[in-house]
């Protein structure tokens, strides 16, 4: 029945079913905390997969970063809360207008530079970094003392429900604005290099982001974090609806792209990156999107996450937990977001939910000789992933319709003469 | 030295000039690869750059896409200076090129192939994308559209959905020159167009590059070594070797000057028809 | 056709643009700026504290020897078959264990005193060592081999992404089921060195030592120099002889000793204050080791038909195939070299810390890889070079920044030298056919 309906219906309705089904589950208590803790993790881990996805699979590019913006937009929209119910707006003040404003500067300098020819891309970086030191500069210093009060004062007004979705939305949204901002700064120089060199970079950073949360309450100054101890108190804010509108959003968007001329572009620089320089394609450009939007996926993902656990530890974004994304989508298939979706769940549900509660005591230690095990299996005999390119036809770049037929002075006139054998 | 031969046509010489390249020399570290190049081509004209291997011919196609920028000279497409521009926005000013090994997008369909070109003049932005907007459903359907009759201008349209790189080789190559075409360029630069032809093969290609310049109004610059093509086709030739032009003029006079015949030592001029 | 839609825009559309060269000086300017903040920063630890300076120096110096055995193996590799071998900093972690097992368990390194029962403690430490080492490199190499036989080979013609993730199972693999039960635990472990540490700090060591390296080392520069000259003249016996590793071994072995002993054995005062400066055996034998192994793969690359095998199968394996050169059997030689060597830089690293762990490896392996690629990527000096960097940026980073930033600093110093240098100091910039 579900083919013979629209792929968009299709896709509309089986959501609609997971969702009502889930809430149900949870609502009634079937689904225990444990299972909602894994399905929420689920979700997360799906969309920094989807995230690597799109920057590995569909544009090329081979990077291990994810985890560093997952941390970022993880503690970044924790913090925001995290103050918040304590009557302090700062964070979400910082966070909001910063990220506007280092847009708006951003916006502005794009059009700056663009009226100069010959600047490298040493000097596009520094730049970037200026705006954007700038643009926090003001908003710790002036929008602070200016906007803190305005806030409480509004969200003060409405009653505590409302306002406590307000701010998560906004403490979410900051969270993976934020990602965004760190990738897009961090992408200009490094998207130059080779898709050897940009990864062992992506690692690199991965690795200091990992430092610095150590140290966020020695060499930052947040001491709300607790550095290497971990950060407590996070408001609990996650629900199985604000789930599932993330992974939601994260899909519809990453298709919505996938599936558009700025999607082809993107692709066409994973399959020749020269050659679509030289049909017009602006290749840095495509690459620093695609680097964007799947960190900002990170970044959303990890501010779902951090109000789910209610509290954060460095340890978990460490970069061997890095690899998890590009065991996933490596996995599941490059090419393939269904590949990515139904692996990032399996790898959690069934990996880490049924297996940790079935297997006697001995699995922690085991899993990761098994995991590595099965991967290097699967480089041997499938090495294109379980999916190999396969999509649900929600998913599936599909041919477009042909125009029709009345115009046919096309082919026969004025057409190429035609061949013989070829 | 004009970069260009006496005696053409002075219908030819009154057109617009396309491409100017002038005293362009280009280093790779030590080694010189292009010396004192100069070039000057005129709308509609069909023009060969031949010469052994490794004369450089590529480099000088490279040169003016921008894939290296040059060390020395200048280039300049209608007036506009080429050098020190990225080379997408050299693309998209109107110069288009294929490559000596087919460069498809393997992996995508013919009529992703041709759309990419497309990209550029999109008409939509980001947003659109996003959403799927209104303007995003009428553009794309426009593209599509667009193409397809495109594709059936080369005999492609059959095989709009087919992945590029299952193709034959010679459609691969037709796909190639299609994907080039698509965004309606002035320049077309054609880098090997007859390898791995058989002689009937490369007949063919003659009567397709005459059909596009007509059909698209072109001017054509042309890389070959493949002597077959080249004198049958170019209104005149530009002879390379080491990187220097050693010879310039119409075919009839390039293919009997000496030092021409010397650089291929005499190989290639069997193949003449 | 209409071709109204998709016409490109016309040339006279393009900005009048202005020269950007002033606001690249600038940005130019702010890097500078940067980096003599640096400068500062250092000049005034070393001001503030010569001695300590000096001697962090000296510590930065000893870890960049044994960065400089893992490097090796990874610049080798990614020049032969371009894949960056995860998995090597884990041979270097199984050479620190397998030599634990050997000094700890089996008791190897007093082996001599086994046979010659009259022999000095001295004599027999070294021989111990020594023995233990090259066991360890045979038990390493065998790792590496077996490595690059059932999981790289099988991949050499697929994508190469799915060596790399290969690389990181084999890593992944290795880590963990060395961190089971029956294999090495995932504790931290003692690990007892073979040999006695002694400290030596000023006028422990007889001046006569010092005076004789300093002879050996002023020697081999004369030798150097004058075969350089002979060779610029044209003289080809001089540049063999230039080039023979003896000389290298004597340049470099006893110019670092000079160098060292010449610090810590000589009191050095400044303002009054006396340098407080030490070294140890351990120092000696890892910057020794260090030197003697990568002169004898210098000379095995440089100087025999497998190193000249393998110089042409990096530089083109199908056409090193088609002059009859066994491709497969040089890439499985590179793997095991790589890996004897890690699995040495595991046994000096163990008997510096005096810890082992079964993910030792990791945070090594990879700041070596970032000193190859420092250095130059595919290149044997540049290895070394990079590796020296890589061990004084960390230290001087751990000792006068901060300690916890040691790693962040080691990553920077890779995101910089990409944005800066991509292809290393010794490497050549890639080449692309278009």
């Amino acid at each position: 029945m579900l083919k013979r309906m629209k792929p968009s219906v299709a896709f509309i309705t089986v959501g609609l079913v997971v969702f009502v089904v889930v809430q149900v589950l949870l609502s009634v208590g079937l689904l225990n905390n444990y299972w909602r803790g894994i399905i929420f993790w689920g979700a997360a881990i799906t969309m920094v997969s989807l995230g690597l996805n799109l920057i590995y699979g569909f544009n090329g590019q081979f990077s291990l970063g994810q985890y560093g913006f997952y941390a970022i937009g993880a503690y970044a929209s924790a913090d925001v809360t995290w103050r918040w119910v304590r009557g302090d707006p700062s964070g979400l003040v910082v966070v909001l207008a910063g990220t506007l404003l280092a847009l708006g500067l951003y916006v502005l300098l794009s059009a700056f530079l663009r009226r100069f020819y010959g600047v490298t891309v040493m000097t596009r970086f520094a730049f970037y970094v200026l705006a954007t030191i700038l643009a926090f500069a003001i908003a710790v210093t002036v929008a602070v003392p200016l906007l803190g009060p305005v806030f409480t004062a509004v969200l003060g007004v409405l009653p505590a429900v409302v306002s406590q979705q307000i701010v998560f939305l906004l403490a979410l949204l900051g969270g993976a604005a934020l990602a965004g901002i760190a990738s897009f700064l961090f992408g200009i120089p490094v998207l130059e290099l080779g898709s050897d060199y940009f990864g062992i970079a992506t690692l690199g950073f991965t690795i200091i982001i990992k430092v610095l949360l150590d140290n966020t309450d020695t060499i930052l100054p947040f001491p709300e974090m607790k550095g290497a101890r971990g950060m407590i108190g996070i408001p609990q804010w996650t629900t199985w609806p604000w789930v599932f509108a993330s992974l939601l959003l994260v899909i519809v968007v990453m298709r919505n792209l996938l599936h558009s001329s700025v999607g082809r572009a993107i692709v066409s620089v994973r399959e020749d990156e020269r050659a679509a320089e030289l049909v017009g394609i602006d290749v840095t450009n495509a690459k620093i999107l695609a680097f964007v939007v799947g960190s900002v996926f990170a970044g959303l993902a990890g501010g779902i996450r951090a109000h789910d656990l209610a509290f954060l530890h460095p340890q978990s974004f460490n970069f061997i937990q890095s690899f998890n994304p590009l065991i996933i989508v490596v996995f599941g298939g490059l090419s393939s977001m269904t590949g990515t979706i139904v692996t990032g769940f399996f790898w959690i549900l069934l990996l880490e939910g049924i297996l940790r509660l079935v297997l006697p005591t001995g699995f922690e230690t085991w899993r990761l000789v098994v995991y590595p095990l099965i991967l290097l299996l699967m480089m041997l005999l499938r090495p294109e992933g379980v999916f190999g390119r396969y999509e649900i036809p929600f998913l599936r770049r599909a041919a477009p319709p042909l125009p029709s037929k009345a115009d046919n002075d096309g082919a026969a006139k004025g057409g190429v003469p035609q061949e013989g054998a070829a | 030295m004009k970069g260009r031969p006496e005696g053409v046509a002075a219908e030819i010489e009154a057109r617009p000039v396309v491409l100017e390249i002038d005293g362009v020399t280009h280093f790779f570290g030590n080694l010189r690869a292009v010396y004192n190049f100069d070039l000057e081509l005129h709308h509609g004209e069909l023009v060969g750059l031949i010469g052994p291997n490794g004369a450089g011919k590529t480099t000088v196609f490279n040169l003016v896409t921008g894939v290296y920028r040059a060390t020395r000279g200048s280039i300049r497409y209608k007036g506009t200076e080429l050098v020190g521009l990225p080379s997408h926005e050299i693309i998209q000013m109107g110069i288009a090129r294929t490559f000596q090994n087919i460069r498809l997008f393997s992996n995508l369909t013919v009529l992703d192939n041709v759309r990419i070109a497309y990209h550029p003049h999109a008409g939509y932005g980001l947003v659109d994308s996003v959403l799927h907007t209104k303007r995003f459903r009428e553009k794309e359907a426009e593209m599509a559209a667009e193409a397809q009759e495109f594709l059936e201008i080369f005999g492609l349209g059959e095989r709009r959905n087919d992945i590029a790189g299952s193709l034959p080789y010679g459609l691969q190559r037709r796909l190639e020159i299609a994907r080039a075409l698509a965004a309606n360029p002035r320049l077309l630069i054609l880098d090997e167009p007859a390898a791995g032809m058989n002689p009937q093969e490369i007949d063919e290609l003659m009567d397709l590059i005459h059909f596009i310049r007509d059909r698209f109004d072109l001017t054509i610059l042309l890389v070959e070594h493949r002597m077959r093509l080249v004198m049958n086709i170019c209104e005149w030739l530009t002879v390379m070797d080491f990187g220097e032009i050693i010879a310039r003029g119409f075919p009839a006079d390039v293919r009997n000057d000496p030092h021409v015949v010397e650089a291929y030592l005499g190989r290639q001029a069997v193949e003449i028809r | 056709m209409g071709q109204t839609v998709f016409r490109p825009a016309q040339t006279g559309v393009m900005l009048k643009r202005r020269n950007g060269i002033w606001l690249n000086r600038f940005s130019q300017g702010l890097f500078v700026l940067l980096g003599l903040l640096v400068v500062y920063v250092l000049g005034r630890a070393f001001f503030q504290n010569p001695s300590v300076f000096v001697q962090q120096v000296l510590n930065g110096l000893q870890l960049g020897f044994i960065y400089a055995l893992i490097a090796l193996g990874y610049t080798m590799i990614y020049g032969i078959v371009k894949l960056i071998n995860f998995a090597h900093g884990d041979v270097f972690m199984v050479g620190a264990f397998t030599s634990f097992y050997a000094v700890a368990t089996l008791d190897l390194h007093r082996w001599p005193a086994w046979i010659f029962t009259g022999i000095s403690d001295g004599v027999m430490m070294l021989i111990g060592t020594v023995t233990v080492i090259i066991l360890t490199m045979a038990v390493s190499a065998t790792l590496a081999v077996v490595m690059e036989r059932f999981a790289y080979r099988p991949l050499r013609n697929k994508p190469r992404i799915a060596a790399l993730i290969t690389a990181i199972g084999i890593s992944f693999f290795v880590e963990y089921f060395g961190a089971l039960p029956f294999v090495f635990t995932n504790n931290y472990i003692t690990y007892p060195r073979p040999f006695e540490l002694s400290v030596f700090s000023a006028g422990m060591i007889a001046p006569w030592i010092i005076v004789a390296v300093w002879v050996f080392f002023v020697i081999s520069v004369i030798a150097y120099v004058w075969l350089t000259y002979l060779s610029r003249k044209g003289n080809v016996q001089a540049q063999t002889w230039k080039r023979h590793p003896l000389l290298q071994f004597g340049l470099l072995f006893f110019g670092f000793m000079a160098v060292v002993l010449t610090l810590t054995g000589v009191e050095i005062q400044t303002g009054g204050k006396v340098w407080d400066l030490s070294a140890s055996n351990v120092t000696l034998v890892i910057m020794g080791g260090s030197i003697l192994l990568q002169v004898l793969l210098q000379y095995v690359v440089s100087h025999t038909r497998l190193g000249k095998a393998m110089r042409a199968a990096a530089y083109d394996k199908a056409v090193a195939r088609l002059m009859g050169i066994n491709v497969d059997g040089v890439i499985t030689a590179t793997f095991a070299l790589g890996g004897g060597l890690a699995g040495a830089a595991g046994v000096l690293y163990a008997t510096a810390f005096k810890q082992v762990h079964h993910l030792m490896g990791i945070i090594p392996g990879l700041k070596a890889f970032v000193a190859a690629v420092v250095g130059g990527i595919g290149s044997i000096p540049g290895a070394f070079v990079g590796s020296l960097i890589m061990g004084q940026t960390e230290v001087l980073a751990a000792g006068f920044i901060s300690t916890p930033m040691r790693d962040a600093v080691a990553f920077s110093l890779l995101i910089v030298v990409l944005l800066v240098w991509p292809q290393g100091i010794f490497g050549e910039p890639p080449a692309e056919k278009v």
